[in-house]
This record gives structure tokens, sequence and C-alpha cells, in this order.
């Protein structure tokens, strides 16, 4: 079996936001940079699946000379091969304009299974791996919670509303945009950073000319922070005396205790 | 014109399809609102009867399960034949299944989770959060034709929305395969949930700030001392360190107690739609930026393991 996981790499859980001068972008320099960790719980039932079915695990990501952290990250996890769309300007494109790079560096390999995580920790537009499953021509299901492969096709448990479920069957090729606790991460052993070493890592040019063209997309025209939905009352010094106060508070004043 | 774009379990209509609506009325600038409502039936008749706009409805054998080939082919004609101007709908699990292929079909922009807009059609911008919800931002579609905007569950207001006198509802013919490649099978839920958040007056809740599941005793005997339920963001969960049924969020519960503390709880969305129907929020958290702090009522900014304990032994002398 061919998989494909398509991995984004986005500023970690702890960065706090510096924006450039026209507030258009977040100022990379100022960032440090992680796995998507949905996209993790994708490589990592990709890497399940082919412990129990064989085959070749391929991670895709797109975007400036930096996102190789995440491939090299992905070879030492266990994949086995990586495919660069190397394109600084995918840093801050949105989901469209990624999944029609990645699609056009994905076409030819011919994958059985395309997984992804549910939704980037960045932008989360969810909409990256549904795309490119629509560019790919191959049917689609996301948030799923279990796969099962029979008969050349796929079973997949879908995640909806409110603790229900759905299962789902789709002939292979298919894409899947997977959600977190399908599985438990593993992290890459000292034997594994070192067999990455040796791993290809192909480059890919983006697509240029017609199939770049004019496409639909999100012009970002400032960010900011979020306004405060309330006043928050903050209480401080010394953990035994803000503890006091904060209990006095929700005794008195709102009344909650 | 603006297209809504209903979503209907088992003939009753979403909260959410309202709550577009009222984005929809809000956008169009005095332009006219549709909804179609895929399946038709008793669904269609309450948008008539509400007087937002004409309905539109497709009823055809192929629709009776959803699937994203159906829904995406039949949005797609009705699209081609009423060229709305914008396509909006609530950011459901079903939206964020057939959305993004909708719009990659038709060619145009998606605006995902948007929580406000400004401005009225085609020249509209969207406010969305990103980065977890540390930063929002405000974008404009790009390219020609509709694009299709899915707005964030709360964001909008469903008694908001404008009623007038009934409407007509007019079937619109669409081609369908009988079959789409995927095949489905009924909904179901799973193992009877051991613990109902919903009924708990208070809640401690924990997030990824807890650091190791040993640590979760801390919370444990705040909550003991409180008398309230543990709950868990989802991360949590993922884990296995609480079960999934203690999850508050997205995709766990949603909970209005009387108190809701947030332990090392960051605040990304998927948790906070959750919560921040709250009537009292705390959050403690050693991140003075956190976005939980925007839905707080109360917060210490701190070291959860030295502020928690405190909490509990004050609370502890005021039992005495």
């Amino acid at each position: 079996m061919k998989i494909a996981v398509c991995i984004k790499q986005v500023p970690t859980r702890e960065w706090q936001p510096r924006l450039t001068d026209d507030r258009t972008w977040i100022r990379e320099a100022d960032a440090s940079f992680e796995m998507n960790e949905p996209d993790a719980y994708a490589l990592e039932e990709a890497l399940r699946l082919r412990e129990q079915h064989g085959g070749e695990v391929v991670v895709c990501s797109a975007g400036p000379a930096r996102v190789q952290q995440v491939i090299r990250e992905a070879l030492a996890r266990g994949a086995d091969r990586g495919v660069h769309v190397d394109d600084a300007s995918l840093a801050s494109a949105d989901g469209f304009t990624v999944a029609s790079a990645l699609a056009h560096a994905m076409r030819d390999e011919a994958f059985d299974l395309v997984l992804t995580g549910l939704q980037s920790d960045d932008q989360g537009h969810a909409q990256t791996g549904v795309a490119i499953a629509e560019l790919l021509g191959i049917p689609h299901s996301t948030i799923i919670m279990d796969v099962q492969i029979a008969d050349g096709g796929v079973r997949v448990k879908r995640e909806l509303e409110g603790g229900w479920f759905q299962w789902l069957t789709m002939p292979m090729p298919a894409l899947l945009t997977i959600q977190s606790g399908i599985n438990q991460l593993r992290y890459a052993t000292l034997k594994g950073i070192m067999a990455a070493k040796k791993k290809e890592i192909r480059s890919a040019a983006p697509p240029q000319g017609a199939e770049a063209g004019q496409l639909p997309g999100l012009r970002i025209i400032g960010l900011s922070l979020p306004s405060k939905a309330k006043q928050t009352r903050l209480v401080s010094g010394p953990p035994a005396e803000a503890a006091a106060e904060l209990v006095r508070l929700l005794r008195d004043e709102a009344r909650a205790l | 014109m603006i297209l809504v774009v209903a979503e209907q379990r088992a003939g009753t209509l979403s909260r959410g399809t309202w709550e577009a609506v009222a984005l929809a009325q809000q956008v169009a600038g005095g332009e006219p609102v549709a909804v179609l409502v895929l399946g038709g039936g008793d669904a269609s008749r309450v948008v008539a009867e509400s007087g937002v706009g004409e309905v539109l409805t497709v009823e055809h054998d192929a629709l009776a399960s959803y699937t994203p080939d159906n829904y995406v082919a039949a949005v797609a004609q009705v699209v081609a034949q009423v060229t709305p101007q914008l396509i909006v709908m609530a950011h459901t699990y079903q939206a964020r299944d057939y959305a993004p292929r909708l719009a990659a079909r038709l060619k145009t922009a998606l605006v995902a989770d948007v929580i406000g807009v400004k401005g009225t059609g085609t020249a509209a911008t969207f406010l969305r959060p990103m980065f977890q919800g540390k930063l929002v931002a405000e974008v404009a579609p790009q390219g020609a034709g509709p694009a299709v905007v899915t707005c964030q569950i709360g964001a909008f207001r469903a008694d908001a929305v404008v009623r007038s006198s009934a409407q007509a509802v007019r079937a619109v013919p669409v081609t369908l395969a009988e079959a789409s490649r995927q095949t489905v099978e009924a909904p179901f839920q799973e193992a009877r949930q051991a613990v109902d958040l919903g009924q708990a007056e208070r809640i401690v809740a924990v997030g990824r700030g807890i650091k190791t599941q040993d640590q979760i005793a801390i919370a444990e005997r705040l909550a003991a001392a409180m008398g309230a339920e543990l709950a868990a963001s989802r991360p949590i969960c993922d884990s296995g360190w609480l079960p999934m049924d203690r999850q508050v969020g997205s995709s766990g519960q949603t909970v209005a107690p009387k108190l809701y503390v947030a332990l090392g709880i960051s605040g990304a969305i998927q948790h906070l739609v959750g919560m921040k129907g709250s009537r009292t929020i705390v959050a403690i958290n050693k991140d003075a930026e956190a976005p939980i702090f925007e839905v707080a009522d109360y917060g210490i900014v701190g070291d959860l393991f030295e502020i928690v304990p405190a909490i509990t032994a004050a609370l502890q002398k005021l039992e005495r």
C-alpha cells in the first residue's frame, strides 16, 4: 500500500504573536516551528497501516526550506521518503493554494491513501486535505477515528457532533483527514533519527503557468489580537493570598460557591 | 442573492442554520436571502414560514443519507442555476466534511469558521480566528464566483434573525448518480456516558498545563473541595489520561455550569465553544496572553501547581 501523509510545519504551541509591520502576517524570524499536531496523528496512522498491510509511507510538505525539519522528523518516526514542494510563499498561503501545490507534486505517484490532519493549528481552515481530494479526483472523508482496509477499499469511522459516530466505506484511492486521539503518537528514536539522514527527500517545484493561474483564495487584510468578551478580574500576589482572595470573590461577589 | 444551505437531521433544522441565516441577512445588505434545504420535507416548511427568504428544495433518493459526493454535486448544481453572490452555512462537522470540496469544485474561495463580517455583498470581508484563537484575521475572498462561508457556532445569533411573512418553496431539479462513492452506515452513539457534565453545577477542567497524568490529582482534590465534577480539554482525553466522556469542547460536551474553573487550559477555540456560556469562569494559567483569559471573569496568572493546592486549602478552611 502506498500512503501519502501531508504534514504542515506550524509555529509552536508556546509561540506568542508578533506581526509584520503591515500586520498581514506573523514575524517568522521570531517564531519556532514544529509539526502540526493533527498531522502527527495522521502520520502515526499511516505508519500503523504500513505495519499491518505493508507498503510505503511518503511524507509531503509545502513551504520554505525550513519545512524540511518536519519532513525529517517524520522520516525519523518511520516514514520511508519525503516530498518537499519548495516555495516560500506557501508559508502564508490559504488552504486551497497549498492544496494545489501538494496535489501537483503528488499526482503522478498514484497513492492508494492520502492522510492529513483534520486542520492546521495555524490558519485552521480545515480545507487542505479535502481540496486535495477534489483536485486528485478521489473520494474523501473527514475527522476519522478508525481506519480499516478491506477488499481494495477503506472502512472508516467518522466523528460527528455530540458523541455520535458513523462508519462508511469507500474504494481506494481515497483521502482521509484524521482526528486526534485516533492513536497514541510515537516519537523518533535515536536510531530513527540516524536512519532519516539517509532517506530521500524529493524537491518538487510548485505549479507554474496555467495550473497556478488565478487561484481562488483568501487575502489577509490584517491580523489583530482578539477583543475580550469580558473584563477579567486578575487576582495577584503570592499563591496563598491570591487563593484566599479568589475564594472570597467567588463566594461573596460571584456567589458561585 | 445570498444562499444559505440549511442543515437538518431527521427533519429538524439545526440551530446553526438560523445562525447562518443571521449572517446572511447581515451581509446581504438589502439583497434577498434564499435558503436551500436538501431533502426538503418539514424542514423546508419551517423555513418557508419564517419568511426569511425563498426556500429551494432538492428532493432526491440519493440525498436520503448525507454523503459529501452527493451534497457537493447537488449544491453545485443549485448554485449554477440560481447564481448567488455568497454561499453561507454553519461550521458544523458536516460542513467541514463537504464545504471545502464544494469550494474547490466551484473554484471559489472558502472562508471557514467566521466570527464576524464587515461590509456587504461581494465587497464583504470576514473575521476568523487563527493560531488557535491567539489572533483574529480579517480576510477577503479572492477570485470570481460565490465564496463559500461557514460561520462558527454561536458567533451569530439565531434570535437576531428578522422574520417576515411566509415565502414560497420551490423545488430545484438536479441530476445525481444513484450511487455515490461513499457507502454510509447509520450513525450511532458510543457506550452510555458514565458522567453527564451537562448536569454539573460546578466543573474543574484540566488542560495541557497539568503536564502529567499523576498531577491530575491536584485538580481532583480541588474538585472534591468545591463539590465539582472533573472535566478536561481534548488533548488530555486523547492521551487517555481521562475518559472521553469528561471532554468539554467542540468534539465533547458543551456545558454552562454556575462555575467553570479552567486549569492550564490555553483556551483554543475547540475548547472555548464548549464552555464559554458558563455563568462564572475562572482561569489559572502561567501565560497571561492565553486566549482563555478573553472569556474569564476571574483569573490568576501563575503556576497552577502552587496556586491550585492553595485554593483547595482555602476552601477547606472555609468549610471549617
